[in-house]
């Protein structure tokens, strides 16, 4: 990586930190579970990292990783999504519920 | 041309993140806003096959089947009362899969820049701390392994020494890449170690902001992976987490009064046993549920007040059945919920959803105390710790300066509870001797059930 593509980088970490602190601080405590098995579940996005490295990998050793990599990513995507979904669906307002 | 196509999936799937978080913060929003951050994953997965020109799509795709298989079951077979162990153990995973990135990209093309080469220990490390300590963190909250704190003498001497060694790694491995594989293994051991230790070191009353710290730690981890295979989608989603798993962190050790280094180091229940003396409290005033039903029936506005009891007694049911009945007698009937009650963020507030309270009648602690003086009855479900006094009156206690829900403010208490034994923290609890408060000993679902009998005769 290059001092020019590290800098701008530095920029979209900066600018990425401070939106996700804006986007989370007003969340109420009511959703926190969902809020954050939510979010887990976006950090299984290292499955795209786990896709490339399938591609490119040439040998035995750097093929098994890159699977491994991709198994366990996925568990964290489908999972994480699928019990948030199960989470919110429970949570109901008064008027809906009956 | 497919280049330019799956960058501008990217910055798609981006867009469909960020609205999915801020739907997430409503919660009549909040299922469509998970859907859409779930579109968001889809199109990075299209966008990263059409960048590929889906090489190895034939592995990817048995690897896919099997990680979703094992995702799906998991997700519709785990019970709700067991989901805080269940959001750890994904998280875990998630960590786990970044360090397998950082490491297969080394392995792929070892000849790396400084910046690159010292990315990838990090995420190394952050990676396997994620991933092990997750696991412990999922043992401890599903009871496999004790919630103690485990803490060994020159604890704090080894973690240190170990913090010095990795940035010493760092450094190492950024001036040489190609040659130092092995420290790069060492690393990977380490890392899985630390996980290990520190989360063994904390009690499980702390287990909310761990778990929030460590699912802000599986972001960073995925961040720092994007940032070795130069994928800006893994940096700018990671990262997203990560910010908002810190947010949620700083929040939770609000709740206590406690910064995270604190936590984190603190070795909490360790300290409190010896410090804590049996000081004479006085007489605890039992009551039956007969008695208790009397009392009730007479009240005009009841709040209950769950804890992780309530969990453990699998009782939200019966909570809200119980509510109910008050309700239909005429009783305004609140739920006050502390923000680390139970043992994730928000963990009562899912149960209590399971269990159909409208999320209307739930209060946050700040919103109950400045009317709890008008209070009739509390019902204190299997919390103890966030309703404990010594919080606001005794300077020597532990717990001296965490918020906590002034129950014993309202006019009677009624604490449902399976014994005196103290709660985790091995702190007594003076709520219980006050001369307002009655104990109704027993299992909370079964205490329930006989208040819900009462009603119903």
């Amino acid at each position: 990586m290059d001092l020019m593509v590290a800098i701008y980088t530095l920029f979209i970490v900066i600018l990425v930190i401070f939106l996700g602190f804006e986007l989370i601080s007003k969340v109420p405590s009511t959703l926190h579970t969902p809020l954050m098995s939510g979010s887990n579940a976006i950090s299984g996005i290292t499955l795209l990292g786990a896709i490339v490295l399938v591609g490119i990998s040439e040998t035995q050793v750097s093929q098994w990783v890159a699977f491994a990599a991709v198994v366990m990513a996925t568990i964290n995507v489908v999972g994480g999504y699928l019990v948030t979904d199960r989470m919110l669906d429970m949570f109901k307002s008064k008027d809906k519920s009956k | 041309m497919m280049e330019l196509v799956s960058y501008l999936g990217y910055l798609l799937a981006t867009c469909l993140f960020i609205f999915g978080l801020k739907r997430l913060g409503s919660p009549n929003t909040a299922r469509q806003g998970n859907i859409i951050s779930a579109c968001g994953m889809l199109i990075g997965v299209l966008s990263t096959f059409i960048q590929t020109g889906f090489e190895g799509f034939q592995l990817i795709l048995i690897g896919m089947v099997v990680g979703a298989v094992i995702g799906v079951l998991a997700a519709k077979l785990i019970a709700m009362t067991a989901m805080p162990e269940m959001v750890a153990l994904l998280n875990g995973f998630g960590g786990g899969s970044s360090l397998l990135v950082a490491f297969g990209a080394y392995l792929v093309a070892p000849q790396i820049g400084a910046v690159t080469a010292a990315i990838t220990v990090v995420s190394v490390i952050i990676g396997g701390l994620t991933l092990t300590g997750s696991i412990v963190a999922w043992a401890k909250l599903a009871g496999t392994i004790s919630t103690r704190p485990f803490s060994f003498f020159g604890q704090q001497v080894l973690n240190a020494l170990i913090l010095l060694g990795l940035i010493a790694a760092i450094v190492i491995f950024s001036m040489d890449a190609v040659s130092h594989i092995t420290l790069l293994y060492a690393v990977i051991g380490v890392a899985l170690v630390l996980g290990v230790l520190s989360v063994m070191a904390i009690g499980g009353g702390d287990m909310p902001v761990v778990i929030a710290l460590l699912n802000s730690y599986s972001g960073i981890a995925a961040a720092a992976a994007g940032s070795v295979i130069g994928n800006v989608l893994l940096i700018v989603a990671g990262l997203l987490v990560g910010a908002s798993g810190l947010i949620l962190t700083s929040i939770m050790c609000k709740a206590m009064n406690r910064s995270l280094a604190n936590v984190l180091f603190g070795g909490f229940g360790s300290v409190s046993s010896s410090s804590q003396s049996d000081k004479d409290q006085g007489e605890v005033n039992p009551i039956t549920a007969d008695d208790a039903y009397f009392v009730l029936e007479a009240a005009r506005s009841v709040v209950i007040v769950p804890g992780y009891g309530m969990a453990v007694a699998q009782a939200q049911h019966s909570v809200r059945e119980l509510g109910d009945i008050l309700e239909e007698h005429g009783v305004n009937v609140r739920y006050a919920i502390h923000p680390v009650a139970g043992r994730m963020p928000g963990h009562m507030n899912v149960l209590l959803a399971e269990s159909n309270v409208p999320y209307e009648q739930l209060f946050e602690m700040d919103d109950i105390n400045p009317i709890i003086d008008n209070v009739d009855v509390c019902l204190v479900i299997g919390a103890n710790d966030v309703v404990n006094p010594d919080a606001l009156e005794d300077e020597a206690s532990p717990i001296y300066g965490m918020p906590i829900i002034e129950v014993s403010r309202s006019q009677t208490v009624f604490v449902m509870k399976r014994s005196m034994n103290p709660g985790f923290a091995g702190i007594q609890n003076p709520l219980f001797f006050k001369d307002n408060t009655r104990m109704l000993f027993g299992d909370a679902k079964e205490s329930l059930q006989a208040l819900i009998g009462e009603f119903k005769e």
